[in-house]
């Protein structure tokens, strides 16, 4: 065989693999929305779910979906970045670094309904903090540490090394090089990771299914008073997320809709997950022109 | 004969267990121009980044002998390398302006300082960019991204960066190299311009460069200094055979 013909062959078959992909991922999305659209409506979206009749809704388990992944952020994110740019831009390549970087590795693979379990021993049980959106935070945290910290310092990676060499040759600290040259430049990329992970916060079930618990009690959205017990901010409730209820509606559902309902929710969430993913490309665009060209 | 105001005695500098400077004796007059040059991996890049301490950032650097910059030791556990290199700036091979406004990239080094005041800032960054003569062709787009602009204009930015926090030295490690024939030009010319307001140290690889621009030439070979002269005298009547034969495009 030519070296030519060789070449054709090869690009052939890679096509077809891509094309393969592409197909299968095209094929899930339409089936998922395909089935789940004609649920989709405003009563669909904001009423709260019923557990033996038909017509209930996801709205509160949108709303702890939203509400659990953006505590769950703040927790991880100042520590995901403090750890990133430590690793990065500071420590030295020693054994230490080493094991950290191995720890990392190992808790990101980690199974998240592993997770889940720890998170229910130590802060449901230990801690005492019940099934709560707390407990689901911190739990998703550990879910989402290991991921948000290699995402941030592959970020910090893609600033070339003359950057931190100009900073310091100015007469720059350590410290004012990373906050004030190096991080405005990383922070379109940064950002794009957050979004990305939020994505995969937002569509996790198992690590909360034993920490944010299976529950949605009625929330009064008149009254946000984070201590009383059915405020929407009261982050000790326990609070069934959007993930969880297609787990449970598909696994223990006795509403006659149950599967209409799943369908919806699963369209709801590939929806919010693609907004993200599309979120995060424009405002790590807009974000990049705007920090570079003031 | 002016002042010295940097000195360097027996500076020895190790990567690991190669030796890699070999007890330097170098001394540097106020104002003015010296050319370091000599063939690849003969230290004078070595050497220069030692005067500002970049090396520190390189792990397993072993740096022994006295550099002095106005009497005061670079090396002594008391030295702060941040008010160091904020009196002896560096400008780099390639040109790095950070991904912000030109505007900003100027003042970077003053704001971080701490100063707000807009009506002087404004005045460092025409003050800047007119001594690195680069100010004619951005004045106009002093706030768009200092990356949209060419390589030489770039470089020049990247000197009037180091302008801006006023030192006293500015180093400059092959500035033109990763530049064409009219920006490197250009970039001479900035330097022959500031030569009687600073004191500047620039390793090249362009023997015509060095002769150009330099008042005072030095020459490196194996990590070993082993002629510095008036530059007339290095490219005209050189001391030493190794100078003569560089010189002469014998080797390197």
């Amino acid at each position: 065989m030519t070296s030519k013909k060789q070449n054709q062959l090869a690009i052939g078959a890679l096509y077809g693999i891509a094309g393969l992909v592409v197909l299968i991922l095209l094929a899930l999305l339409g089936y998922i929305l395909v089935s789940g659209m004609p649920k989709l409506s405003w009563h669909f979206l904001t009423s709260p779910a019923k557990a033996f009749l038909s017509g209930g809704g996801v709205g509160i388990q949108l709303f702890n979906s939203f509400y659990l992944l953006i505590l769950a952020m703040l927790i991880s994110f100042p520590i995901a970045l403090g750890a990133a740019i430590y690793l990065y831009e500071y420590a030295k390549d020693n054994w230490v670094t080493a094991t950290i970087r191995t720890a990392i590795e190992i808790l990101s693979s980690l199974p998240s309904v592993v997770v889940g379990l720890f998170g229910f021993l130590f802060f449901v049980v230990k801690l005492r903090l019940g099934f709560s959106i707390l407990s689901g935070a911190f739990a998703l945290t550990f879910f989402n540490l290991p991921l948000l910290t290699r995402s941030i310092e592959d970020s910090l990676r893609t600033i070339s090394d003359v950057q931190r060499e100009g900073g310091l040759a100015l007469g720059l600290s350590r410290w004012e090089t990373v906050t004030r040259v190096i991080l405005p430049a990383a922070v379109p990329s940064i950002l794009t990771g957050v979004i990305l992970s939020a994505g995969r916060v937002f569509g996790e079930a198992a690590a909360l299914i034993y920490t944010a618990g299976q529950s949605a009690p009625a929330l009064n959205f008149a009254d946000w008073n984070p201590f009383n017990i059915s405020s929407p901010l009261n982050p000790m409730r326990p609070a069934e997320t959007l993930a969880v209820h297609i787990w449970k509606i598909n696994s223990e559902g006795i509403m006659p809709d149950a599967k209409a309902i799943s369908s919806g929710s699963s369209a709801v969430l590939v929806l919010a997950i693609l907004l993200f993913n599309f979120a995060a490309r424009y405002l790590g665009k807009r974000l990049y022109k705007r920090l570079t060209s003031a | 004969m002016s002042k010295e105001i940097l000195t360097t005695q027996d500076l020895h500098l190790y990567y690991g267990d190669k030796e890699a400077l070999k007890g330097i004796n170098l001394n540097f007059d106020e104002k003015g121009i010296t050319a370091l040059i000599g063939p690849s991996g003969c230290g004078k890049s070595t050497y220069l980044r030692t005067l500002n301490r970049m090396n520190d950032l390189i792990p397993n650097v072993t740096i022994t002998g006295t550099i002095k910059f106005k009497d005061q030791n670079l090396y002594s556990p008391s030295a702060d390398t941040v008010e160091i290199r904020k009196e002896i700036g560096m400008v780099f091979q390639q040109p790095n302006p950070f991904p912000f406004s030109i505007y900003d990239n100027v003042i970077y080094g003053l704001r971080i300082a701490g100063e707000k005041d807009k009506e002087k800032l404004d005045a460092v960054v025409e003050k800047s960019l007119r001594q690195a003569a680069v100010w004619d062709e951005v004045k106009d787009h002093l706030h768009e991204s200092a990356l949209a602009l060419s390589g030489g204009q770039q470089q020049r930015v990247c000197i009037a960066r180091v302008l801006a926090v006023s030192p006293e030295i500015i180093l400059l490690d092959e500035p033109t190299s990763a530049l064409d024939p009219v920006s490197s030009s250009q970039i001479e010319a900035t330097l022959l311009n500031l030569r009687n307001d600073y004191t500047i140290i620039i390793v090249t690889h362009n023997l015509q460069q060095a002769s150009r621009i330099a008042d005072r030439t030095a020459f490196f070979m194996n990590g070993e200094l082993i002629e510095v002269d008036q530059t007339k005298n290095i490219f005209m009547n050189p001391a030493k055979k190794q100078t003569e034969d560089y010189i002469s495009g014998r080797f390197g």
